[in-house]
C-alpha cells in the first residue's frame, strides 16, 4: 500500500498536496481505491464551486458500492480533472498521480495542520 | 453474522494463494473478487471464468415417492423431466411467496438434487422436511459438495480437456456424472451468468485435486478466478434474479415475472391457490428492468417515479460493463408496467431511466 511520504491526509482516505501557492490538489488514497475495487463512476465539485473542511463534496461509485469524497480542507474549487470523466480507471490505476481528483484554493491555510502526515495515515490504515 | 460463525470453503487456501478479497455470507467467507471486478467479467464474457460458488445447499430426495413429493413442493412440473434432465423452479409459501428459487436434478426414478440458495438452506430444510412428512427421504448434503461454476464462450473448450469431448453433447439444463481427477463429478450445462457454462458437484474430499486440475487446464485459456461480485454483475446482465433481493417470501412468481414456471395444469402444489387467485385478479406490482439513460449508478432500494409519484423501487443495481450504462431490476406497480420511460432517484436527484422486460444482456446463439 503506497503512502507518499509528502503529502497528507484524511481519515476518510483522501489525501491533499500543497502546491505551495494556496491551492492544494486533492484524491483518494492507494488504500482507498484499492478497497472501493474497480470505479466506475465519478460526482467531482464543480468549479467555482466551494467545499467545506470534513464535507462530502463528490460521490466515488464503483463496481460494487459507493462512497463519498470528503474535501480534506475549504475553499474553492479551482479544476478538476476532465481526465477522469472518461476514465474513471485512472484512480485504480495512478491514485496519486493520473488519479487526482480536483484542486482548491484554501480559505484558510491553517487546516492544513489538521491533517495527517503519511506516517499518521500509514498507522490508521494498519489497524 | 460475526466472522467467527463464518466457515472457510474447501478450497479457501487456493482462493487465498490467488490473493482473495473475502466477504462473509450465507455463514461462509466467500471470495468477493480476486483482482479488478472489470476483468473478471470480461473473461466470463469472453473466454471463461471459474467460480467457487460451494456455499450452494444441495438437498437429495431419495425413495419411491420422492418425485412425486417434491412435486408437491415447487411450482414448475418435474413429472415431465427425464433422467440427467434439470429444471429452474420456485417453492411456495402457503401465500404464494417465495421460499427459494432452486434447480431440480433428476439423477433417476427415485432420486433428485435440489440445489438451492445457500442463505435459504436451513429455512428451505425446515420447509422440506414438515411438507415431506416421511414420505421419502430428504437429507441436507451441502457438507459433502463441492461446487464450481465454468462459465463462458470458452468453457466447453475447457471441460472437454477435463471430461472428455462429449460433455459438449450435454444439452442446455441437462447434467450426467463424468470422473474428472479420479472424482466422480455430477456436470451440469447451466449457469447464473448469461453464457455458455457448467456447473460441477463433487464430493467435498475431491476438492483440491478437481479443482488444480480445471485451473492448470485453463490456463492457456485465460481461465480467471472469479467471485460473487462478478457473479452478481453478470447475473444481473443476464436478467437472472437473486433471492433476497428481487424476491423474497412476500414476492410471488408472478409479480417476479417467473410465471413461466408455474404450472398450474400440474397436481396440487404449494401455493397453487393464492397464485392462481392472484393470476385471475392480476399481481399489483410486476419486476421491471431498468437501464439509467444519464451517467451515474443505480443501486438496489432507489425510488422509481412516473412523474411525481413514486411507483416503486430498485432491488438490485448497478453498473453494466456490457452496455456501458447502470442497470437495475425493481417493482412497479401493475399499472404503470407498461411505461417505457420512467425516473429514479439517486441521491435526491431524478434520472431518466428505459424500462424494460427483456433482459439487458443475451448472448448470440445460445439458449439461455
Amino acid at each position: 500500500m503506497k503512502v507518499p511520504e509528502e503529502l497528507l491526509y484524511t481519515k476518510d482516505h483522501e489525501w491533499a498536496r500543497n502546491r505551495d501557492d494556496g491551492s492544494v490538489m486533492v484524491g483518494i488514497t492507494d488504500y482507498a481505491q484499492d478497497a472501493l475495487g474497480d470505479i466506475t463512476y465519478l460526482e467531482l465539485p464543480e468549479v467555482g464551486g466551494q467545499v467545506t473542511r470534513g464535507e462530502a463534496c463528490g460521490v466515488i461509485e464503483s463496481v460494487k458500492t459507493f462512497s463519498d469524497l470528503y474535501a480534506p480542507v475549504s475553499g474553492t474549487v479551482v479544476e478538476v480533472n476532465e481526465a477522469l470523466r472518461q476514465q474513471e480507471s485512472l484512480i485504480n490505476e495512478s491514485p496519486y498521480e493520473e488519479g487526482w481528483m480536483f484542486i482548491v484554493r484554501m480559505s484558510d491555510p491553517s487546516e492544513l495542520a489538521d491533517l495527517l502526515s503519511a506516517q499518521d495515515y500509514q498507522a490508521l490504515v494498519a489497524e | 453474522m460475526t466472522e467467527t460463525a463464518t466457515q472457510q470453503l474447501a478450497l479457501h487456501q487456493r482462493h487465498q494463494a490467488l490473493d482473495a478479497r473475502f466477504v462473509p455470507f450465507a455463514g461462509y467467507q466467500m471470495p468477493l473478487r480476486y483482482g479488478s471486478i472489470l476483468d473478471e467479467h470480461r473473461a466470463v464474457r469472453t473466454g471463461v471464468g471459474l467460480f467457487d460458488v460451494s456455499h450452494m445447499g444441495e438437498v437429495e430426495f431419495t425413495g419411491a415417492k420422492a418425485g412425486e413429493v417434491l412435486n408437491e413442493l415447487i411450482t414448475n412440473d418435474l413429472s415431465k423431466l427425464v433422467d440427467g434432465q434439470a429444471l429452474y423452479t420456485v417453492m411456495c409459501n402457503p401465500e404464494g411467496g417465495i421460499i427459494d428459487d432452486l434447480i431440480v436434478y433428476r439423477l433417476g426414478d427415485d432420486h433428485f438434487l435440489a440445489c438451492v440458495n445457500a442463505a435459504n438452506r436451513p429455512k428451505d430444510a425446515a420447509h422440506m422436511q414438515q411438507s415431506v412428512a416421511g414420505r421419502c427421504q430428504v437429507v441436507d448434503r451441502s457438507d459433502q459438495y463441492v461446487q464450481l461454476a465454468i462459465q463462458g464462450p470458452s468453457a466447453v473448450a475447457l471441460m472437454e480437456r477435463i471430461a472428455g469431448p462429449s460433455v459438449s453433447s450435454i444439452g442446455y439444463y441437462h447434467c450426467r456424472f463424468g470422473q474428472i481427477a479420479g472424482a466422480r463429478v455430477l456436470i451440469s450445462r447451466t449457469g447464473y451468468t448469461g453464457e455458455d457454462g457448467f456447473e460441477l458437484y463433487y464430493p467435498v474430499e475431491a476438492a483440491e485435486p478437481v479443482y488444480d486440475l480445471v485451473w492448470e487446464n485453463g490456463r492457456d485459456l485465460d481461465l480467471r478466478m472469479c467471485g460473487l461480485a462478478a457473479r452478481d454483475m453478470l447475473r444481473l446482465e443476464a436478467r437472472m434474479l437473486l433471492y433476497g433481493n428481487d424476491m423474497d417470501d412476500r414476492t410471488t412468481p408472478l409479480e417476479a415475472g417467473l410465471g413461466w414456471v408455474v404450472k398450474f395444469d400440474k397436481p396440487a402444489f404449494i401455493g397453487r391457490e393464492a397464485l392462481l387467485a392472484q393470476k385471475e385478479s392480476g399481481p399489483l406490482r410486476r419486476l421491471r428492468g431498468f437501464i439509467l439513460e444519464t451517467p451515474g449508478v443505480l443501486r438496489p432500494h432507489y425510488p422509481v417515479y412516473l412523474g411525481d409519484r413514486q411507483i416503486g423501487e430498485t432491488t438490485s443495481g448497478g453498473p453494466s460493463p456490457t452496455l456501458g450504462k447502470s442497470i437495475a431490476l425493481g417493482y412497479v406497480e401493475s399499472a404503470c408496467a407498461k411505461e417505457k420511460r420512467v425516473e429514479i432517484e439517486i441521491r435526491s436527484s431524478r434520472h431518466l431511466c428505459t424500462m424494460t422486460t427483456q433482459p439487458f444482456y443475451k448472448r448470440s446463439g445460445g439458449d439461455s
